[in-house]
């Protein structure tokens, strides 16, 4: 039902049953908000978003307060603007006074909200909290001293993520948001999947960074820097300089590269193919001699570590094989190196990711041979842009260029992986082409698209009708993975992402994503399927040479040496 | 033989949230404080994150998270008990003990604790041990007092 309200004056529409603020927000009136987070339940916590209601002495919290039908409303009258200026000025009494040194400068919606509303000068000289900053996890950066207390990150993790790592300690004034025991993040159940940057409206929780290294390699003459960028960089990074949300800009990218000064431009999609072809031949192979059913996907390190400490009876399910990241950077380092006559501890491998917790895999002990690492350097989207502008790139001014052989060339099926899905549906195409001789026609596997949290479809091929599932963000895992632990899943395969989404959405991406653009970016790598000529990865003329000058074939002796790997269990705390 | 913390765990079963204060107050009463352990146990036995319990659990003050020492002594700041010279008397356990308010001794066997009035004015200077009261305390009872407690630890 709806009906009229009154706000500043003027009659607005406001559904029943909604809050103040959504029906604030339909009208196009903006009432600023810290601790609220779109499709959470409203926790009330900051009070920044207070109104006046008349008839009512007190200031009321639109995100949390229903909307009722005799409402008058004023969201921006003196009292209410002090009201939400003082409460600004409290959360900097206790705020280190760094924003000049802070990723988040000029990107922080504290700094917004004091900016707003004006705050011009330190009212409250409060005594300021100390605490100690927490670099241990080879992802996520805490520094509690610029936490104010939202519990964003304590929401993300806990609702969307499904893991819970950080949660509120102690009370009063001397609060803080940590993992159990206040330890280190290292030591934590944390999958390092970035979601919790995202939602922080602080510099409190940022990436690791690799920067210094990164420019002493670019310029050591006697190091080669060969670099990798996934399936979603060349649709999000326009974003980050201004251009519309899902622009396509994977030609000027390679231009930027190129300029910064990397030797060699490779396309992980081409890595994705690879994967793709290799998985569908594990999968065919556990289908006939029905063992270890389902099989999981292993491209999302932040699923491969929470199946490590949480389920790890499931770990003779997820496949062998490495992620496209850490196969690309076994090529590079083991061939392309020998092609190209260079020692590999002479070439720096850099991947361009949307994600955090590749930092994390890239360091895995299963990742190094002989002490040299196949990705040595991880860096974010944000830190692609930020690393773009601190090379002094001027992205307007850039021509199309394209990527280096051998690894630049890519199916669009490789491009996909970056939503949700994706990789389900380029298994799919493979494995049916491999089972008919045929190519599934359409491409297209409607059933693995979407943006439910968990999907599921099933392929005919001769006597086999193979199902698979998708667990699209891991808050969606719990059910399904129960079933499958007692045994009752009918399931051959099951593609896991950590993030909602999927990697276009992964928490290396943005910082202000908002769902649109998130929705446009993977719009946009359909789109380049739809338009692409090679669609298939095991139609990949590149891949096929590769196969025929090193592999041999998907799962030979030499392919599962260096593409495939193992996991193993891991004791943090629960 | 089960350890405590197991036999605290067994008179719960298949519960779930709503019984994790009384399960962490059972746990607190036998072993005098939180420890990583129990908060992990808790969380496993309530299939509840490690963070979700630690974090209710910090929530109270009435809860601990170390062992707590065998002898409390509260030294009343009061103001009745200031004007008749608790403020020596703290020194002085703080001499004695070579601790502040607040910490306890290495060895686990003395903690410190100044409090606001504890209400019986007329009987001041008042030192608690272990919730007793020692009224019109002096200076000069302290060596006998940490003595005495000293041989009951032993
Ligand atoms: S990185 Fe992910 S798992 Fe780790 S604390 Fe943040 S939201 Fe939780
Ligand atoms: S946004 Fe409403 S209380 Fe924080």
């Amino acid at each position: 039902m709806d009906f009229e309200i009154e706000v500043n004056n003027r009659k607005i529409t406001a559904h029943q049953g909604e809050t103040i603020l959504s029906a604030l927000h339909r009208n196009g009136i903006q009432v600023p908000t810290l601790c609220h987070m779109e499709n959470f339940t409203p926790t009330g916590a900051c009070r920044m978003c207070m109104v006046e209601v008349e008839g009512k002495s007190d200031l009321i919290p639109a995100c949390s307060h229903p909307v009722e039908e005799w409402m008058k409303l004023k969201t921006h009258s003196p009292r209410v603007v002090k009201a939400r200026k003082t409460i600004v000025e409290l959360l900097l009494a206790n705020h280190p006074d760094d924003c000049l040194f802070c990723v988040r400068n000029n990107n922080c919606e504290l700094q917004t909200l004091a900016a707003e509303l004006n705050v011009r000068e330190r009212r409250f000289p409060g005594k300021k909290e100390k605490h100690k900053i927490d670099p241990s996890s080879t992802s996520i950066f805490r520094d509690p001293e610029k936490c104010i207390l939202c519990g964003r990150c304590v929401r993300v993790c806990e609702e969307t993520i499904g893991v819970s790592t950080v949660d509120f300690i102690g009370r009063g004034h001397s609060t803080i948001i940590g993992p159990t025991f206040n330890k280190s993040l290292n030591l934590s159940n944390c999958i390092n999947c970035g979601q919790c940057i995202r939602a922080c409206p602080t510099g409190a929780l940022h990436e690791k960074s690799h920067f210094p290294e990164l420019q002493e390699a670019l310029h050591n003459p006697d190091i080669q820097v060969v670099v990798q960028y996934s399936p979603s960089i060349p649709v999000t990074l326009a974003e980050e300089f201004g251009m519309k949300a899902g622009k396509d800009i994977n030609g000027i990218l390679n231009g930027i590269l190129r300029k910064i000064g990397f030797d060699k431009i490779f396309d992980t999609a081409f890595a994705a193919d690879l994967y793709t072809v290799e998985l569908a031949a594990e999968l065919q192979q556990r289908i006939d001699s029905d063992e270890q059913l389902p099989l999981f996907t292993s491209d999302c390190p932040g699923w491969v570590k929470y199946v490590e400490q949480f389920r790890q009876n499931l770990l003779p399910n997820i496949s062998h094989c490495k992620s496209p990241q850490q196969m690309m950077g076994t090529l590079i380092k083991q061939h392309y190196a020998k092609e190209a006559g260079i020692s590999p501890d002479k070439i720096y491998s850099v991947s361009l990711m949307p994600c955090t917790a590749k930092k994390f895999e890239a360091q895995r002990e299963e990742m190094t041979h002989k002490g040299i690492s196949e990705v040595d350097a991880v860096l974010t989207t944000r830190e692609l842009a930020a690393f773009i502008k601190l090379n002094g790139i001027d992205v307007s001014d850039i021509e199309t260029e394209f990527s280096d052989k051998p690894y630049g060339e890519k199916s669009s099926a490789g491009k996909i992986y970056g939503v949700s899905g994706g990789v389900t549906e380029s298994v799919m195409r493979t494995l049916y082409y491999k089972n008919m001789g045929r190519e599934l026609t359409p491409k297209k596997v409607k059933k693995a698209r979407g943006s439910k949290g968990q999907r599921e479809g099933s392929l005919k091929m001769k006597n086999l009708e193979l199902h698979y599932a998708i667990i699209n963000g891991m808050g969606h895992a719990k059910e399904l993975l129960d079933e499958i632990e007692k045994g009752e899943s009918k399931y051959h395969f099951i593609e896991v992402m950590a993030c909602p989404g999927g990697c276009v959405n992964g928490g290396g991406q943005p910082i202000d994503s908002r769902k649109e653009d998130i929705k446009a970016r993977g719009k946009e790598l359909y789109k380049i399927d739809d338009q692409s000529s090679i669609n298939r990865a095991h139609r990949n003329p590149h891949l096929d040479s590769l196969y025929e000058n090193l592999l041999e074939a998907p799962r030979s002796e030499i392919s599962s040496r260096l593409l495939h790997t193992t996991y193993k269990k891991r004791d943090v705390l629960p | 033989m089960d350890n405590p913390l197991d036999r605290i765990l067994k008179q719960y079963p298949n519960t779930r949230r709503d019984n994790l204060l009384p399960l962490l107050q059972d746990i607190h009463d036998s072993l005098g404080y939180l420890s990583e352990e129990s908060i992990i146990k808790v969380s496993q036995h309530l299939s509840l994150p490690s963070s979700k319990v630690y974090g209710v659990a910090t929530f109270f003050d009435q809860f601990h998270f170390e062992p707590q020492a065998h002898f409390v002594i509260r030294i009343c700041s009061g103001t009745s008990c200031h004007l008749s010279g608790s403020a020596e008397i703290m020194d002085e356990f703080k001499k004695t003990l070579n601790i502040r308010p607040g910490q306890t001794t290495r060895d686990g066997v003395f903690r410190l604790e100044e409090v606001p009035c504890l209400g019986a004015c007329g009987l001041s200077p008042i030192v608690e041990v272990n919730g007793e009261s020692h009224t019109g305390f002096s200076v000069q009872q302290i060596a006998d007092l940490v003595e005495a407690c000293k041989e009951n630890v032993a």
